[in-house]
């Protein structure tokens, strides 16, 4: 396979002057490739003259798995498909299957499901966040983002015994109700973290080197990324407003007030602007959601044996830490889906990298790719 | 009266007791220097073991970690622990390599750094060498671990480590004319190029700093890109290049160049701390009874410390910001503080 | 031959051989003491896990010729820095005369190094 891809590669040097075309691999083995990216890149000196993501290195073929399992079991799957978000992707999973289903779960369950996916989205931007940073060079900062998402994820353990791989959003409800004193501690998170976020944007968002790395640097422009399918708070960050939540509500979005967070210039830095304030957006929200939890049943009475109707279709989609999660569900009258595919927001970030990269420095390439925020399961799946 | 000078002289005095001992007092001419650059060799191989710890120590706190704390009190041992680890580790030997600038760089790296302690005066009197080109020589002698950095990446035949050869050598020469020039307008004030001369006339007037403040960031910026650090550690961008120059090395031959680097920060800051901060000299005179290598001690130990703050806390600059930052910044603003500094001086008279 | 001479470098010159012979030794004591169990990865040249074997020849081609002329432009500020130290030194000496001769000769270069900005072989493409 290596040497079909790199043979694909135009490479000049059989003219008699100039510059060989330097052939470099980032990934899958990279410092800063998250996870096993692959990049393939042509270098002229320090500038980039192509860029080619190679996908694959951590394909398991969970759409596959998932049309053989039944959809309960599907739920455990999903959780490796973003490990960064996985409560985002239990809830996009567990909503197209009640919605195929008609099914609905109890207010209570709601609540605790948007609680629960906007601390993920905390802990998810945090680990960015740390991320992006090390990616141009700033160390510091990947351990105070990980540093509160520790207590987001104590959270997590205390609730469903799980710290990455949760679980938890079931279909019709969730695993287990809260402990009595989750919502003290939650609050008391919330309380804590946010002076954190002044503290994040202390330390990177106006600090000149950084300025220097990102502004500019990496520009989506709204056509290239409605083009590309670019989507998430890497869209927000040219000025398109496409945030699932705001758009074609779920759960109890439309009954909390919050504000989708929009940047205008597209570039790293306006991408990193959308998730900080994201941040506060989700503390607030959590905050409105812990006020209107109320006592009552976290799982609807399921059929002994849940079987999609014959014939059906869907195709669900909610607001993930990175975008839009997409489930498209065929069901054929049994217990397991006849089609599942997952419309992953990484996969589609990943598609802009070669336009955003070309003839911009190497150093570049670590900035934008940390900017657009991709998780690699998400693009193999 | 416990001062550099006295140290050296009652050193000197029992060393020249045991040569007369063992009938070596006609070669002790010869002795001395052998003594005085073994003790200067062996307090450099502690003091960077030791900084490597600060600098863990420096930076857990930074990230709110703990830091090393396993080995020794408060983790001191760490650094020989590692030092030994890196020793015993399995000598690999990449296949395409050129052998003998493979094997020379590490040694190159780390010897040329090293050659510059030698004319650092700890206290009035204890150097090894004072000599009348002090600046010139660690200048001249700094500056070949860009030859280290650049056969090192040219012989792993290894694509990152060329790159990051590559990236070195423009940095470490575009930074080389500023940092030169940044000490230009010390030496027209002084008149001599012994370091020790510069402290001294630093007692009889104020501190180079005062007069000299954008001399001193000057210097400070263009070391810290010499030695290869953070902001400016492009050659080794981890999240870039992986390991840079020092991507095929492991072991003791890697340890060489991470060695390299922190005696490169010791040398650069000693000679800030020697040039622009008064030296050994306290900072007011009725502390003078504080002796003057302690007083040394703790500015070079500031002076290192800033320069970790630098790497924990800035992200790293794109080669191209880099350059433009050393050409087009740095080097017209240091030459316009020499032709003012010259101006100052004959205008206002001599010592300004 | 002078002695003076000799006594001045001297310890430099112990110095550099104990620096010198102290990283040998560490090095070929590691040959030494470390375990050996090569093989054909291991050895191979890091890249990511992946060896590009589809590129004829290895690392060393016809690279940017932008590194090159970093290096000659440092080539001509680092001789004229040479030129600034004697000045430097001698400077008080020679007072206003030698002011106005080094502000001639850094004109000149001044006029070199805004040449070469505006070729834009400062820049970095």
């Amino acid at each position: 396979m290596t040497d079909l891809l790199l043979s694909q590669i135009k490479v000049n040097d059989e003219s008699q002057f100039g510059t060989d075309d330097y052939v470099v691999n980032l990934g899958p083995q990279h410092p800063a490739t998250h996870g096993v990216l692959r990049l393939i890149v042509k270098l002229d000196g320090e500038t980039v003259k192509e860029t080619i993501p190679v996908l694959g290195y951590l394909h398991r073929s969970i759409e596959k798995i998932c049309e053989n399992r039944t959809y309960p079991q599907c739920i455990t799957y999903t959780d490796r498909v973003d490990y960064v978000s996985a409560m985002s992707v239990n809830l996009a999973f567990a909503l197209a299957t009640e919605r195929l289903m008609g099914l609905e779960a109890p207010p209570r369950a709601q609540w605790l499901r948007m609680i629960f996916v906007e601390l993920q989205r905390l802990a998810s931007h945090l680990l960015w966040m740390g991320a992006f940073a090390g990616d141009i060079g700033a160390l510091t900062p990947f351990l105070y983002g990980l540093r509160e998402r520790e207590r987001i994820l104590d959270l997590f353990e205390m609730t469903c015994g799980q710290r990455l791989t949760y679980n938890y959003i079931r279909i019709g409800g969730v695993m287990i109700d809260i402990l009595p004193e989750f919502v003290p501690k939650c609050r008391a998170f919330l309380d804590y973290f946010e002076p954190k976020i002044a503290e994040y944007e202390d330390l990177l968002t106006y600090n000149p080197i950084f300025l220097e790395r990102t502004k500019g640097v990496g520009v989506i422009t709204p056509e290239v990324g409605i083009n590309a399918g670019v989507c998430g708070p890497s869209l927000r960050g040219s000025g398109v407003s496409c945030d699932v939540r705001k758009q074609q509500p779920y759960l109890f979005y439309d009954q909390v007030k919050f504000n989708e967070c929009l940047e205008t210039a597209g570039d790293c830095w306006s991408r990193y602007k959308v998730r900080m304030r994201e941040l506060r957006e989700s503390v607030s929200l959590i905050r409105q959601c812990l006020d209107r939890l109320e006592p009552g049943p976290i799982e609807t009475k399921l059929p002994p044996v849940l079987k999609a109707p014959p014939a059906s279709e869907i195709y669900s989609r909610i607001e993930s830490s990175r975008g839009e999660m997409g489930i498209y569900l065929v069901g054929d009258g049994t217990v397991k889906p006849w089609k599942c595919k997952y419309r992953c927001a990484s996969f589609n970030n990943t598609y802009v990298l070669d336009q955003l990269t070309r003839g911009w420095k190497i150093a570049d390439i670590m900035a934008v790719l940390g900017s657009l925020d991709m998780i690699v399961p998400e693009v193999d799946r | 009266m416990l001062s550099g000078e006295n140290i050296v002289k009652s050193v000197s005095d029992l060393l020249h007791q045991l040569y007369a001992m063992v009938g070596l007092s006609a070669f002790k001419g010869v002795l001395d220097p052998i003594v005085a650059a073994h003790v200067m060799f062996g307090f450099i191989s502690v003091f960077v073991m030791f900084l490597v710890w600060m600098e863990r120590k420096v930076s857990a706190h930074m990230q709110s970690r703990i830091g090393p704390n396993r080995v020794g009190i408060f983790g001191l041992l760490q650094t020989v622990a590692d030092a030994i680890k890196l020793t015993i580790k399995e000598d690999i030997k990449p296949v395409h390599r050129d052998k003998i600038p493979y094997y020379i760089a590490p040694i190159i790296a780390f010897v040329a750094t090293f050659a510059g302690m030698v004319v650092i005066p700890f206290d009035k009197g204890m150097v090894v060498q004072d000599l009348n080109i002090g600046l010139l020589y660690i200048i001249a002698i700094t500056s070949f671990t860009v030859i280290a950095i650049l056969s090192a990446g040219w012989s792993s035949n290894n694509k990152f480590a060329l790159l990051g050869g590559f990236r070195s050598a423009a940095q470490i020469v575009s930074y080389e004319v500023p940092l030169v020039l940044s000490l230009v307008p010390v030496i027209m004030m002084t008149g001599t190029l012994r370091l020790g001369g510069i402290v001294e006339y630093q007692s009889q007037n104020h501190w180079f700093v005062l007069y000299q403040f954008i001399a001193f960031f000057i210097f400070i910026t263009s070391a810290t890109a010499e030695a290869n650090r953070a902001p400016f550690d492009i050659p080794e961008a981890e999240s870039e290049l992986i390991g840079g120059f020092h991507t095929e090395y492991s072991g003791v031959k890697f340890a060489m160049f991470f060695l390299g680097e922190y005696i490169a920060v010791i040398v650069s800051s000693a000679v800030a701390v020697t040039v622009f901060l008064g030296g050994w000299l306290p900072p007011f005179a009725f502390l003078a009874f504080v002796p003057g290598f302690i007083w040394f001690m703790i500015k070079l130990l500031l002076v290192i410390y800033l320069v970790m703050a630098f790497r924990w806390t800035f992200p790293r600059l794109r080669v191209d910001q880099l350059m433009d930052f050393g050409w087009k910044v740095l080097i017209p603003v240091a030459i316009l503080n020499i032709l003012v500094t010259g101006f100052c001086v004959l205008f206002f008279g001599k010592g300004v | 031959m002078n002695f003076e001479f000799i006594e001045n470098i001297l310890p430099l010159v112990l110095a550099l051989l104990l620096a010198m012979a102290v990283p040998t030794a560490l090095i070929l004591l590691s040959a030494l003491l470390g375990p050996r169990k090569d093989n054909e990865t291991k050895l191979s040249p890091y890249e990511c896990g992946i060896q590009t074997q589809a590129i004829p020849g290895d690392a060393r081609h016809r690279f940017n010729v932008k590194f090159y002329l970093v290096a000659m432009c440092f080539l001509v500020f680092d001789v004229e820095v040479v030129f600034l130290f004697p000045w430097a030194v001698l400077f008080q000496k020679m007072a206003w005369g030698g002011f106005l001769s080094m502000l001639g000769f850094l004109g000149v270069l001044a006029f070199g190094w805004f040449y070469l900005w505006k070729r834009g072989a400062l820049e970095w493409e």
